[in-house]
């Protein structure tokens, strides 16, 4: 580009964490409730949302709830009547509010919430991992991981006109403390331009004195199945949605990521899948390092883990000797390997592909992972290392 | 009859007829009727205040009873009557009857 | 409070809780469900907690709500409610509520509030919503069949204090939920039966005219004939008795100052009128195993807790 256009894209970007993108995201967004309550490593998404509407900046309601569980009924309240909401949370406080997760899925309620990914008690740990947002996998939610700050911005821009076409909750998920609080440089929209992008529309589960509905009702063994099997159906037909907004939002404002990222997958032997910014931040560079070793190797990132966009990862893997995926959580007692393992796993099951793998656990409540690591994964599946859990960084 | 499939119900569960549990004959539940003896009904309107569900209609028009003119006349609608005798217990002139249901 | 309902002949007509709901015969609540409807009118929003009012009055795709209405969980129905009124304030502000003055009221039972609902309820007062919060009050967890809760008096059996050889009953009292919401500074919060409907509609009216300055809380008396164990044409009375028995007193909490209402203030100032305890107490199957010494206990509170009124109503 020119040097003009050079020093105008450098204005219009500021050095933000992927938590102040959020919270910028939010005020273009012209959200109207926003529920507060604090955790690490959240908060700051809070704050800065705070200091917008004490500013006069942003002009929505904050409610400072006195727990997560009322955080998220409080936005599902306000949603049912007609707001454009907004709440943050990681672990602890995604856990307590978990039983309203289901139920603003059931509701069909357009929430929008971010939540930095940090690992689950016991014991403590502020640290990230993706622990808390695997939890999530039934409860009907659209569930994004972005992988920089940039991402984190659009995506929640996106999230909301997702969100109001599909009229499901959408989560929009990223690493805790290593996306959360590191600053990255970040292009703003300009704000007009974002609220022409997510028009307000009508839709029927609503509360209108004028136009009286009943939301939440007790549903017996006649017709709890069709309800929720609505849900499902929404879920499955939402991915062409995400698709399509993504499409729409490059077409606006000059940038897209589609619903896979794939790094060097065109002639590779090898693929590791992971999900969020380090662990795919290293995939790509131990990609490099291990292609001058002479390994084919490749990188995927599921942007979108729910609902599981396995077509589109089958075709990744259609032409792959062996894969492995990095999980950054630990599916206790499962049946082999970690969570987004279990979804490869059964996608390939489902669509009849034989493809091995091998699930590598790392990054556990922000164990460090290097480089090194994942280029050692490439080599383990060069050497037939396969149908394992491989618990990296652990002093075993 | 058979209940409607997936595409045929509105989404999120939500019930868009307001009222739509008048389809629920509660009459049916009762083994006690409540009867309204019009000639010793004083038009207090505390039958109709106490009801919980609200079946005890006030319709207006010119009743002439005992020698009285009264503006009101209170009538159940037996659709609904649980049977519950509240207002046959707390009407002060004791007009109401609790009879056993046929 | 506002009188706007000077006799019973005052009271609103249009029914905007529709029969064929699956309530009990002789329920307490619904009567109650009837008056709170009425008196809102049209331009209200419903949020209620789960329990018995909510399982029936909403079974699919049967609702005997008129108004809108939404039930969320069971402890957080303050919460959703919290949410409806920064909706209804944020978007009316941006021209997008087209409804004018919509009422929010909760609607939760005693389990929903004096137990698993006090966090949100606590929550939403300190906050200062524009909510109404109605507790209808039938002493136990019924939907659930019966069992004791922070509001179940003490001595009363239900199926989790079940009169046995070594307990009998309820061990501890019941719990001062009126003294909980003052503590918060309310604008304005009050007790009331579903045997004095008048009061009990003019309170509704008062409380809800003063959302205009925070949240109002009403505490209802809704006995319940399987839950207290009593033939269900006794419903209203055993209200009434509550009331005039002095177990239950009729008072508002108005800006600061407690007022007690008739029949309460009228017992206050001659004991002579309050009428005994027993009589409240003989008739309900959930207190026939009292013994007189057990009953004599209990009219000591009640007479102690009446005197505690008198002295904070005279501050």
């Amino acid at each position: 580009m020119t040097a003009a256009a050079a020093i105008q894209k450098a204005k219009a970007a500021l050095a933000l964490t992927s938590n102040y993108a959020v919270a910028y995201a939010v005020k273009a967004a012209d959200v109207d409730v926003v529920a507060v309550y604090p955790i690490t490593p959240q908060t700051t998404i809070v704050e800065k949302i705070a200091e917008f509407v004490d500013d006069g900046e942003l002009n929505a309601d904050l409610i400072h709830v006195e727990s997560e569980h009322s955080a998220m009924s409080a936005v599902v309240g306000a949603a049912a009547a007609g707001a454009r909401v907004f709440t943050a949370t990681s672990s602890q406080g995604l856990e307590l509010m978990h039983e309203v997760l289901h139920i603003a899925s059931g509701l069909r309620l357009p929430v929008v919430m971010a939540v930095p990914a940090r690992a689950i008690s016991a014991p403590i740990s502020i640290h990230g991992d993706y622990s808390d947002v695997m939890n999530t996998r039934d409860t009907g939610w659209i569930t994004y991981i972005a992988s920089s700050a940039q991402e984190v911005y659009d995506t929640v821009i996106q999230a909301y006109k997702v969100a109001e076409t599909a009229l499901l909750p959408v989560m929009v998920s990223y690493d805790g403390f290593l996306m959360s609080h590191t600053t990255e440089p970040v292009e703003l929209n300009d704000e007009e331009a974002v609220r022409r992008f997510l028009p307000r529309r009508e839709r029927p589960n609503v509360l209108r004195p004028e136009k009286p509905i009943t939301m939440g009702a007790f549903a017996m063994p006649d017709w709890y199945y069709e309800i929720k099997y609505q849900v499902q159906e929404a879920l499955a037909s939402s991915l062409k949605t995400i698709e399509e907004v993504d499409a729409e939002y490059g077409k606006a404002f000059g940038r897209s990521y589609g619903i896979i990222q794939t790094y060097r997958m065109e002639d590779a032997d090898y693929a590791v899948i992971a999900y969020g910014g380090a662990a795919f931040g290293n995939a790509r560079e131990a990609v490099d390092v291990a292609r001058e070793r002479g390994i084919r190797a490749g990188a995927i990132r599921l942007r979108v883990w729910r609902p599981f966009p396995a077509d589109r990862l089958l075709k990744q893997l259609a032409g792959v000797k062996a894969f492995a995926v990095i999980d950054r959580a630990i599916a206790f007692g499962s049946p082999g390997g970690g969570p987004a393992f279990i979804d490869v796993a059964t996608a390939l099951y489902m669509g009849g592909m034989d493809v091995p793998g091998l699930s590598v656990i790392h990054g556990i409540g922000q164990r460090s992972m290097y480089v090194e690591d994942f280029v050692k994964i490439f080599e383990m599946l060069k050497d037939g290392e396969r149908n394992k859990v491989v618990y990296m960084g652990l002093r075993l | 009859m058979s209940l409607p499939k997936v595409h045929e119900i509105p989404i999120g569960g939500i019930i868009t007829e307001p009222g739509s549990s008048r389809r629920n004959l509660t009459g049916g539940w009762r083994s006690l009727k409540p009867i309204i003896h019009d000639d010793r009904c004083i038009r207090c309107r505390i039958c109709w205040m106490y009801c919980p569900e609200g079946t005890i209609k006030e319709t207006k028009g010119e009743f002439v009873v005992k020698g009285r003119k009264y503006q009101y006349k209170y009538e159940i609608d037996y659709n609904y009557c649980k049977g519950c005798g509240i207002c046959a217990h707390e009407c002060p002139t004791k007009a109401i009857e609790m009879v056993p249901e046929a | 409070m506002k009188v706007v309902y000077k006799a019973i002949w005052d009271l609103p007509v249009e029914e905007l809780f529709a029969s064929g709901h699956r309530a009990c015969a002789g329920c307490g609540p619904a009567i109650a469900m009837r008056w709170i409807t009425k008196t809102a009118g049209p331009n209200t929003i419903v949020v209620n907690a789960t329990g018995c009012m909510e399982v029936t009055t909403t079974q699919y795709p049967e609702t005997a709500w008129m108004v809108p209405y939404l039930h969320v969980a069971f402890e957080n129905a303050a919460a959703a409610a919290s949410g409806v009124d920064s909706a209804i304030r944020v978007t009316s502000k941006k021209g997008l509520w087209r409804s004018g003055k919509t009422n929010v009221i909760v609607i939760a039972g005693d389990g929903g509030t004096y137990d698993i609902g006090l966090q949100s309820l606590s929550g939403m007062l300190e906050r200062g919503h524009h909510v109404l919060y109605i507790l209808y009050d039938n002493e136990a967890y019924m939907n659930t069949g019966i069992q004791r809760s922070g509001g179940t008096p003490r001595y009363a059996w239900t199926t989790t204090t079940p009169v046995g050889r070594a307990i009998r009953g309820k061990i501890q009292a019941k719990k001062d939920i009126m003294g909980i919401v003052m503590a918060h500074r309310v604008p304005y919060a009050a007790t009331a039966s579903i045997s004095n409907i008048i009061d009990m509609s003019n309170k509704i009216k008062t409380a809800l005219e003063y959302t205009e300055e925070g949240p109002t809380f009403l505490h209802i008396i809704a006995p319940c004939p399987p839950g207290w164990r009593f033939p269900e044409e006794r419903t209203v009375e055993a209200a009434r008795l509550a009331v005039e028995t002095g177990y239950f007193p009729l008072y508002e909490y108005d800006h600061g100052k407690i007022r007690l209402n008739p029949p309460t203030s009228n017992m206050v100032a001659d004991p002579k009128r309050r009428k005994p305890l027993r009589e409240f107490l003989k008739f309900q199957g959930r207190f026939a195993h009292l013994t007189d010494a057990e009953i004599g206990e209990l009219e000591k509170e009640v007479v102690a807790n009446l005197e505690y009124l008198a002295k904070l109503a005279s501050l």
